[in-house]
């Protein structure tokens, strides 16, 4: 498993480690040249501490498609993935810009709808989206922000350009891995941290009970906020139960909450109820309250959804702040951002094109073999089509799909994710990845550090979900400036 | 400290319990079944009856011998009361709580059931019964050692000591019943029968040495059935039992008038039965009480801190 950079070739992709076979990029010399010294069996020892770590840490996530839910553990490769902070400072600038935007427009549609009277959207992208609420219109949450708590999927092509690939605003997970990563990396090189200067991840849970707070509708040190998770069968109940503990707040269930009279939220405890004012929700939309959306989600507490629109209790995120997670409402986010802001995106959308317009599904269902087709509405990686990857039946499933519903798809074309190095086997070698950075929204804006690169192990993949064979990678925000 | 949580790290102490003195159980009465002269009178359906699941047993299983029985208490996953239901249930309550437990807590409760899972789907010989059901009492020690010395002594902590002292008080009055149901065929040496049988019971509970020590005679039923009731320093003794949950709920937790004046009743009630009395008659029936008296101090608890209702949030 020794590394000899000079042999190592990511062939015409873009390497998040070496610019080209021997020559390691700037921010990456240093480590580069350490794990270069590296022999095989420590490579191969610190590796299998990472592997133990994990397996002690208990960091799993589940598994749905295996028919009973196991805990499984999380793949990790401990070769860092390096990004220089001047290259940060700006994708931090960027995501700022965009969550703004998103939380302008979000509200508007709410609200006023100028956007749309404007012409700068059309009307049909409101109705025909599955996550705008009814329920939630003329709704003011404090700060007019809607989501507060945004994981953004970027991507690097061939030639270096970052994109956005998405922005999940409903319930984004893999913080907690995240954070879990960096304490891996510290005990493996606990050398590197003190020659390089990386920046911190870990004070996210300290930024997430900070936002939160911010929220609450009565002016408390420490308010009361709790953390609504569907339950211990959902594959994100570790993360769930984990920020919970970091910030010190409890871990509720549905069950364990209610609203009374005074549509104020109680939880039950041994004390008697006790008032929250702030829920930091993991559960979707749809499952949150029976009483005004489906009607028979156990995992939800009746009543919720006026407790909040009378403002006595605060949901992060907003119930409805979905409806700028569509797919298609993405293309239009260059629109929106100068709109709002008067700018010009700083980290581009990947092009796009709209099935609904006759002339761009035209092209669409022409180029199916070369593109990504993407469902407006679905996450995980679910329900779209890899052209280049897939058979000639799965395409031909796919022109169908969309004849059928355009306004449900929306297709891009394959970018050439970016590489970096990864333990595969004995050897390693370069393996494609992205990376979700975690942006926090209220008054204030926090970006961290970096985020979760989560890398597709097999080669040649380009499908990075946990739930697909995906692993992570920690991610490093290295200070250059001065050496 | 959630409700919900609180009530599932009771049941999780009391499935625990169960399951460790289902297995004692099973224990005292085999070893019974083979030594006791048949004319004592001593069959296994009297086994379910103590259990308190008649009801369900004659109603799924067509005759009561021994092996029906045996996978009636130890592997029938439909009956409430059997060891391998005690213990799936513990898990499912740990596994849903496993963030306020110490983990190898979880792991150890996971590790129990899917060896007595296993165990229950082979064949068991006799034998192997006694060293099984010697394993399971042994773990589950193991378990709640664990949690006395890893696991903060505060809230929660009180909610796995109430689970555990009130179920473990409920079995030890079922194990009283093994000695007040079997003693109904007249005309055998009933004195010397008799004693053996309480020498039975006192080394299913663990409790055959102590006892010694406690009366430093030989074994006489009216002196077991006081050191069983009353005692209050032996842990399987009813009287002691009380006695810590009665710690519970005035040291730790809020609101515990009502709790606490049930568990003040029951003390009364234990503390004065007349023993020598009750050994001539009416044993099977003071069980009987004592034991409705569990449920309602169930229902007290349960009332007080785990089923709330929303009339009291103003």
């Amino acid at each position: 498993m020794e590394i000899d950079w000079k042999t190592y070739d990511p062939g015409e992709f873009y390497d998040e480690m070496i610019s080209s076979p021997g020559n390691p990029r700037r921010a990456a010399r240093a480590i580069a040249s350490y794990l270069q010294k590296l022999s095989a069996r420590q490579m191969k020892r610190r590796q299998n501490a990472a592997d133990l770590s994990i397996a002690e840490m208990g960091i799993t996530f589940t598994v749905y498609s295996e028919g009973t839910n196991i805990d499984r553990t999380w793949p990790f490769d401990i070769i860092p993935r390096i990004i220089s902070q001047k290259e940060w400072s700006r994708i931090e600038e960027g995501l700022t810009q965009r969550m703004t935007a998103l939380n302008m427009f979000i509200h508007d549609l709410y609200n006023e709808q100028k956007i749309i009277k404007d012409g700068i959207v059309p009307k049909k992208l409101i109705t025909g989206s599955k996550s705008f609420l009814p329920q939630c219109i003329g709704a003011s949450p404090r700060y007019n922000v809607w989501a507060h708590i945004c994981g953004s999927d970027l991507v690097r092509d061939k030639d270096g350009t970052v994109y956005v690939l998405e922005d999940n605003l409903r319930v984004p997970s893999g913080v907690s891995y995240m954070i879990e990563n960096r304490g891996i990396t510290k005990r493996v090189f606990p050398e590197l941290f003190r020659k390089h200067r990386i920046l911190p991840v870990d004070d996210y849970p300290a930024h997430l009970f900070d936002m939160l707070a911010s929220l609450s509708p009565r002016p408390l040190d420490y308010p009361e906020i709790v953390v609504m998770t569907p339950g211990i069968y959902n594959s994100a109940y570790f993360e769930h139960s984990y920020l919970a503990q970091q910030m010190g707040a409890e871990l509720v269930e549905g069950g364990d909450l209610v609203v009374g009279d005074d549509d104020c939220v109680y939880m039950k405890t041994i004390d008697g109820l006790q008032r929250v004012d702030v829920i930091y929700r993991r559960v979707n939309d749809e499952f949150l309250d029976p009483d005004a959306f489906l009607e028979d989600s156990v995992l939800g507490v009746r009543g919720l959804l006026r407790a909040w629109r009378a403002g006595n209790v605060a949901l992060a995120n907003a119930p409805g702040a979905g409806v700028a997670d569509d797919k298609v409402v993405y293309t239009y986010l260059p629109d929106i951002i100068k709109y709002y802001l008067d700018q010009d995106p700083i980290i581009p959308n990947v092009p796009s094109w709209r099935c609904d317009d006759k002339k761009q599904r035209e092209y669409v269902l022409a180029n199916l073999a070369t593109l990504v087709v993407k469902p407006a509405n679905e996450s995980g990686g679910y329900g779209m089509l890899v052209g280049p990857h897939a058979t000639a039946a799965e395409r031909n499933k796919f022109a169908n799909l969309i004849k059928r519903n355009p306004r449900n798809y929306i297709a891009q074309p394959t970018l050439s994710l970016s590489t970096a190095p990864t333990i595969c086997g004995q050897h390693v070698e370069p393996r494609h990845l992205d990376l979700r950075p975690f942006i926090l929204q209220s008054d204030r804006t926090y970006v961290t550090a970096g985020g979760l690169t989560r890398v597709a192990l097999r080669k040649g993949s380009l499908v990075v979900n946990s739930s697909q064979g995906g692993g992570s990678k920690d991610t490093w925000i290295v200070e250059t400036g001065g050496n | 400290m959630l409700s919900r949580v609180a009530e599932r790290l009771y049941w999780t102490a009391r499935y625990l319990e169960r399951a460790e003195n289902t297995a004692r159980l099973v224990k005292v009465y085999s070893y019974m079944m083979l030594d006791l002269p048949r004319g004592v009178g001593l069959n296994w359906h009297q086994l379910v009856d103590i259990s308190g699941a008649h009801e369900h047993f004659d109603k799924n299983y067509r005759s009561a011998g021994e092996r029906n029985v045996i996978k009636f208490m130890l592997s029938d996953t439909d009956s409430h009361g059997s060891l391998i239901t005690s213990l799936a249930m513990a898990r499912e309550n740990i596994r849903t709580t496993r963030d306020l437990v110490p983990s190898e807590g979880w792991e150890h409760v996971n590790e129990l059931y899917l060896f007595a899972k296993k165990k229950l789907a082979g064949k068991t010989l006799p034998k192997d019964r006694y060293e099984f059901l010697s394993e399971i009492v042994m773990r589950c020690q193991q378990v709640t050692g664990l949690l006395a010395g890893t696991m903060s002594h505060g809230a929660a902590y009180q909610f796995v000591r109430i689970g555990r002292n009130l179920e473990r008080a409920d079995m030890t009055t079922r194990m009283i019943d093994v000695g007040s149901t079997t003693l109904i065929a007249p005309g055998v040496e009933l004195e010397r029968l008799e004693n053996r049988l309480w020498t039975y019971i006192l080394r299913s509970l663990s409790a055959f040495q102590m006892y010694r020590q406690y009366v430093r005679r030989r074994v006489q039923p009216e002196q077991v059935l006081a050191f069983l009731l009353q005692d209050t320093v032996f842990p399987r003794a009813i009287g002691h039992t009380l006695g810590e949950i009665a710690a519970c709920f005035e040291q730790q937790l809020p609101n515990n008038e009502e709790p606490l004046r049930a568990v003040l009743r029951l003390q009364r009630l234990v503390a004065d039965a007349n023993v020598e009395k009750l050994r001539a008659e009416g044993l099977h029936e003071f069980i009987d009480e004592l034991q409705m008296e569990f449920g309602n101090l169930h229902q007290q608890i349960s009332g007080t801190w785990f089923s709330l209702e929303l009339d009291e949030a103003v």
